[in-house]
């Protein structure tokens, strides 16, 4: 079984919703990376999302922006990414999907790319400037790899589209809390919970709700509307914080505890 | 087969990669482009305010004296630069900024590297009462700061852009930014045949006047076609406008120039069509300079509205068909183009324009017979001057 179903139904069967952080992997460097990902585990974690950098991030706010352009001074690319997670994996079980613009997917080739990351160790893909109808090939290729295909509903979907998301999702529905990019916000739209209840009516799978969530209020408001919430940005940023600190890995291990603590 | 398709694919380019947030706005402006294509009311106001505010027709000039020092061709320039506001773009912005008001969005928002299209779109805002914001490269900011003048003048707000390679392309990431964020009051006025479907076939369609009008002035001066048409290339949109109404002659044969900065070895040029590999950034599939692993290249022009490591996916879909054939001249070139036709029609053309002009001296070498070529001209240079001193 995928391991991004098997720990849904875990969480199912105990009653608990999820939590997933996203992290730009390469900052501020793979190895870093690799040891971020076990201290999650560690914290309560479910799901890691391993932002792939690219040079025109154009869903993503300034945080994520300058993550993305420290890792590709660092000269990160998505196969270099794919052979972290394969390190990772000698150590840790838990899902892992990427979090990638379409065009490092494309120039690689998606045949190519979902037979890799599968064999690395990879669950799944999430591809913000990717919508469904240009995923034919994506969605086909990883139907047969067992790997995992995430689309995005947002504040703007209509129901009727809905439908075309619902089909061509698997593993997890991501919902974009508001009209934006990524990035901390003090304050969330409040039509979530309706756009939220539209989507459960079509589907059972789990939906998911990011962008914008960044303090354990929002976690633990937004656990009980949704399967699960993500939270990137604050992540990011505490790293920034710690950034050539001895106990970086600590730090962050610590803010992420306080997030999943409310879920 | 008419071209794009339903999804907005002309062949393998094109479609809509965007964020999902921004599909619902696309489908709704796609639905009510079409359907203002057949609505009488909305062409006839398109049609006049090209024609009472924009100046429309523009004349089809044989240039006599370059036509001499050419020797082997017969250049006609299609006068776009004597347009309101100086360049081909303000048939697109009133084109779009109509269709905009009858969506009911109140504010509008841009991208610009050379200013003209920011010029263009502040201009028709100014026009209707539309608040609008135009996201321009710092880098664009300061060579082009008359253009800058001049929207500021207009009531523009120009945000200036810092991040990445601070040119149009990073304009274009941080006006997608603010789109999907106002989606639901903000209409983005695209300035090339670029972007997620509708805009390719939308900007297509606005600027395609050009070469409706070049052709019927063509034919009744000359009683013939041309054999060749020859406009700049960036994003594409003067050469998408001049070529679309042609596209059925099979004789007229197409050059697009694009900008080969510093040559195409050097990796300093935005020659996406000649050097680049299919990819896609600010959402459609298309030529793109990139490296191995997928990551958009810096391009570089002295043109700031050359300056872009994309290009329209229809000028790719051209290009793979061989409808088109598409060129490259230097920065060096370029200035020279400028020179030549700033001393023999006293006409002096923007820098983007002049890559085209230039391109004139190697086809007058390259044809068997005497030829007939129409060169879309179009913009004016007065922009360019201030950042030419000490080149020139």
């Amino acid at each position: 079984m995928n391991r991004i179903d098997l720990t849904f139904q875990t969480l199912r069967d105990k009653k608990k919703k999820a939590f997933l952080a996203f992290i730009t992997a390469g900052d501020p460097s793979l190895k870093a990376t690799e040891e971020l990902v076990l201290a999650f585990e560690r914290s309560g974690v479910d799901i890691v999302e391993l932002g792939v950098p690219f040079s025109d991030p154009l869903a993503d706010g300034p945080t994520i922006q300058a993550s993305s352009q420290r890792a590709l001074n660092n000269k990160v690319s998505l196969e270099k990414i794919i052979r972290t997670v394969e390190n990772i994996r000698k150590r840790s079980n838990i899902p892992i999907v990427l979090m990638t613009y379409y065009n490092p997917v494309f120039s690689l080739g998606e045949e190519r790319f979902v037979r890799q990351a599968k064999q690395a160790g990879v669950d799944g893909v999430i591809i913000p400037d990717l919508p469904p109808e240009e995923a034919a090939q994506l969605i086909r290729v990883a139907k047969k790899a067992d790997f995992r295909t995430i689309f995005f509903i947002s504040p703007t979907t209509t129901s009727q589209r809905m439908k075309t998301i619902v089909k061509a999702s698997t593993g997890f529905i991501y919902y974009v809390s508001l009209t934006g990019v990524t990035g901390s916000r003090s304050k969330l739209p409040s039509d979530i919970v309706h756009q939220i209840k539209k989507a459960k009516r079509l589907t059972k799978q789990p939906i998911c709700i990011g962008f914008g969530i960044s303090n354990p209020t929002q976690v633990k408001e937004l656990s009980r509307i949704s399967d699960g919430v993500i939270v990137g940005s604050a992540i990011v940023k505490a790293i920034v914080k710690n950034q050539g600190k001895a106990n970086l890995v600590r730090n962050v291990e610590s803010f992420v505890r306080s997030l999943t603590a409310q879920r | 087969m008419t071209y794009p398709d339903k999804k907005g694919h002309f062949g393998e380019f094109g479609g809509r990669f965007v964020p999902e947030t921004l599909i619902a706005l696309l489908d709704e402006l796609e639905r009510n482009f079409y359907a203002l294509q057949s609505d009488k009311k909305f062409q006839k106001e398109f049609k006049d305010y090209l024609a009472e505010y924009a100046g429309r027709p523009t004349r089809l000039y044989f240039a006599k004296r370059l036509s001499q020092q050419l020797k082997t061709l017969n250049v006609y320039l299609k006068r776009e630069d004597l347009l309101h506001t100086g360049a081909h773009k303000i048939n697109n912005t009133i084109g779009q900024i109509l269709v905009a008001r009858r969506m009911g969005k109140t504010r509008i928002i841009a991208e610009t590297g050379a200013g003209q299209h920011g010029v263009a779109t502040a201009t028709v805002c100014a026009l209707f009462g539309l608040t609008c914001e135009v996201y321009m490269g710092a880098e664009d900011v300061e060579r082009q700061s008359l253009n800058v003048m001049r929207m500021r003048l207009l009531g523009a707000k120009v945000i200036p852009v810092t991040s990445g390679s601070q040119t149009l392309k990073d304009a274009m990431n941080e006006a997608i930014r603010d789109w999907v964020t106002n989606v639901r009051n903000t209409f983005y006025i695209i300035g090339s045949v670029a972007g997620p479907h509708p805009y390719p076939l939308m900007v297509r369609e606005f600027q395609a006047v050009i070469g409706r009008e070049a052709r019927n002035q063509f034919l009744s001066k000359e009683k013939k076609l041309p054999d060749y048409l020859l406009a700049c290339v960036g994003g594409g949109s003067n050469a998408m406008g001049l070529f679309h109404a042609f596209y059925n002659d099979r004789s007229v044969k197409m050059i697009g120039v694009e900008a080969a900065g510093l040559g195409l070895n050097s990796d300093q040029h935005s020659a996406a069509l000649a050097a680049g590999t299919v990819g896609v950034l600010h959402g459609s599939k298309s030529k793109l300079l990139q490296d191995a692993d997928g990551q958009v290249k810096m391009a570089h022009s002295i043109a700031a509205g050359l300056d872009y490591p994309g290009v329209g996916p229809e000028h790719s879909y051209y290009k793979k068909t061989g409808r088109a054939r598409y060129v490259s001249v230097s920065d060096a070139g370029a200035l020279r183009g400028l020179k030549l036709l700033s001393q023999t029609e006293g006409i002096i053309p923007a820098l983007e324009t002049a890559h085209a002009i230039s391109y004139l001296e190697k086809l007058a070498r390259e044809v068997k017979k005497k030829s007939s070529v129409i060169v879309c001209l179009s913009g004016r240079g007065d922009k360019d001057v201030a950042s030419l001193k000490g080149i020139l």
